[in-house]
């Protein structure tokens, strides 16, 4: 069973989230990856506004392909997150609260999402063609400059997402890996 | 006897292989995924691999790249010697292959021009592209997109003599432990032993090619493609990296002769969509 949740996102709508819970997304949400992260925090550090307010915002770590004709978007699965540790401290001292990605995060990424009462959602890697169905609309919203890097802001019906790091810290990589370690060994 | 391409027929054939990897898995791959599904016990790597299937099946249907990241194209070039190329330079022409293969297919445009500075080409040029002159007069080429998750996941290490086939294993099962979810797995391994440093990468690469669900062979590579299998998928790493016996879906191994001080090992970690095609002019 799946929690349906509306975007954007607030810390009631997430505090009692849980690692491994499924959640269904829908409203919007911005898509930035590794260029447009290292542009955010460069303007971060110079003291610049951001242009995109990241108040109760949520950030799916994604490079979709170009539509084709027809379509809203193109193949739109989640990106690595560990490469956007580095800065996503600093991004959640600036209001965000939610991200979607996939692959584990550092500890200062688990302590910040810990401090900030934020959360960490996985999507299915590899499934970008399945995941691009439930995107309704998508419009560059930051540095078109960057192509399929830039920032985009996109309105999801049912995204379909699991809770990796809920907001007490639990991530589930780190305790669900632990339950099928050498489980050959021991159902033989 | 002596024959002679036209490069618009070259560009013309890496376009068409680069939309059609990106589509469309080989089915021995789509095979491997549909029994892993049975295999796995647990509920959230089973969800995962309901996912890539109906992915797939979402890709196959709508013509769009199963996956976002359409990958570096890595081209393999089989060109017979007694083959002439007519009309301009092959490598010009499987470039061009690639910008109107990734242009016209709506694929993602995902490489820098310089490592260090970082601006997007435009185009997904250029390729890799690896050319092996053999004997005839046969021209073969495969298109291999490579995406990035994975290939960041890859490692390469020179083992000494001493540390034997023990030390080939834990090299492999600690890079897919490190990998953890990042690879997106259910993953494939390319893996290459021997040669010099930059033939057991390229073996590692080649070994990817290979039919999923065979074995190299050599009787005692073909052993150790099960162990390896076999460790890999006790890890718990799981589809999705969520947990799950299926961490892996083949182990595919490739040798070559090696110096007597060396024993190089390189695992190319892939993910689901291993994606290649093939075609002949």
């Amino acid at each position: 069973m799946s929690i349906r949740i509306k975007l954007p996102l607030d810390r009631s709508k997430i505090s009692g989230l849980r690692a491994g819970e499924r959640v269904l997304l829908s409203g919007h949400l911005y898509t930035a990856r590794d260029a447009a992260h290292m542009k955010l925090k460069e303007m971060l550090d110079n003291g610049h506004k951001l242009p995109v307010d990241l108040n109760n915002e949520t950030i799916y770590y994604a490079g979709p392909c170009p539509a084709a004709p027809g379509r809203v978007i193109g193949s739109a699965g989640p990106t690595t997150s560990g490469r956007m540790d580095s800065y996503t401290p600093a991004l959640l001292e600036h209001g965000l609260i939610g991200m979607i990605g996939k692959g584990d995060r550092d500890d200062k990424v688990v302590e910040a999402i810990k401090a900030k009462g934020a959360v960490y959602f996985g999507a299915t890697g590899g499934a970008g063609a399945l995941l691009s169905g439930r995107i309704a609309s998508s419009e560059i919203a930051a540095f078109p400059e960057l192509g399929t890097e830039a920032i985009r802001r996109i309105e999801v019906v049912d995204f379909p997402v699991i809770v990796l790091i809920d907001p007490s810290g639990t991530d589930i990589y780190r305790t669900n890996v632990i339950k099928y370690r050498n489980i050959r060994e021991e159902a033989d | 006897m002596t024959r002679v391409i036209e490069c618009r027929l070259v560009t013309e054939l890496v376009a068409s292989l680069c939309i059609e990897a990106n589509i469309i898995l080989p089915a021995d791959i789509a095979d491997v995924i549909s029994s892993a599904e049975y295999r796995e016990v647990s509920p959230e790597g089973k969800a995962v691999l309901a996912d890539l299937k109906l992915n797939m099946a979402v890709a196959r249907k709508e013509r769009i790249p199963i996956c976002q990241d359409t990958g570096m194209a890595v081209v393999f070039v089989k060109i017979g010697q007694e083959v002439q190329i007519s009309g301009g330079a092959l490598t010009d022409a499987i470039t061009a292959g690639v910008s109107k293969g990734y242009t016209e297919g709506y694929m993602r445009a995902s490489i820098v021009e310089d490592p260090l500075l970082r601006n997007n080409t435009g185009d997904n040029t250029p390729p890799v592209i690896h050319i092996e002159i053999v004997p005839g007069n046969t021209f073969r080429i495969t298109v291999a997109p490579k995406g990035f998750g994975s290939e960041n996941m890859s490692a390469l290490k020179m083992l000494k003599p001493s540390e034997g086939v023990e030390g080939v294993i834990d090299f492999v099962v600690d890079a897919v432990i490190t990998a953890g979810a990042n690879p997106c797995p259910p993953i494939i391994l390319g893996i290459g032993i021997g040669g010099t440093m930059e033939k057991a990468a390229l073996i590692a690469k080649q070994a990817l090619l290979r039919e999923a669900g065979t074995h190299n062979k050599l009787k005692h590579i073909a052993e150790l493609e099960d162990i390896i299998l076999d460790k890999v998928n006790r890890s718990g790493i799981g589809p999705g990296g969520l947990g799950g016996r299926v961490t892996a879906l083949a182990v595919n191994i490739d040798v070559y002769p090696t110096h007597i001080a060396g024993l190089p090992v390189a695992v190319n970690i892939s993910c689901h969509a291993t994606r290649h095609a093939t075609g002949s002019l």
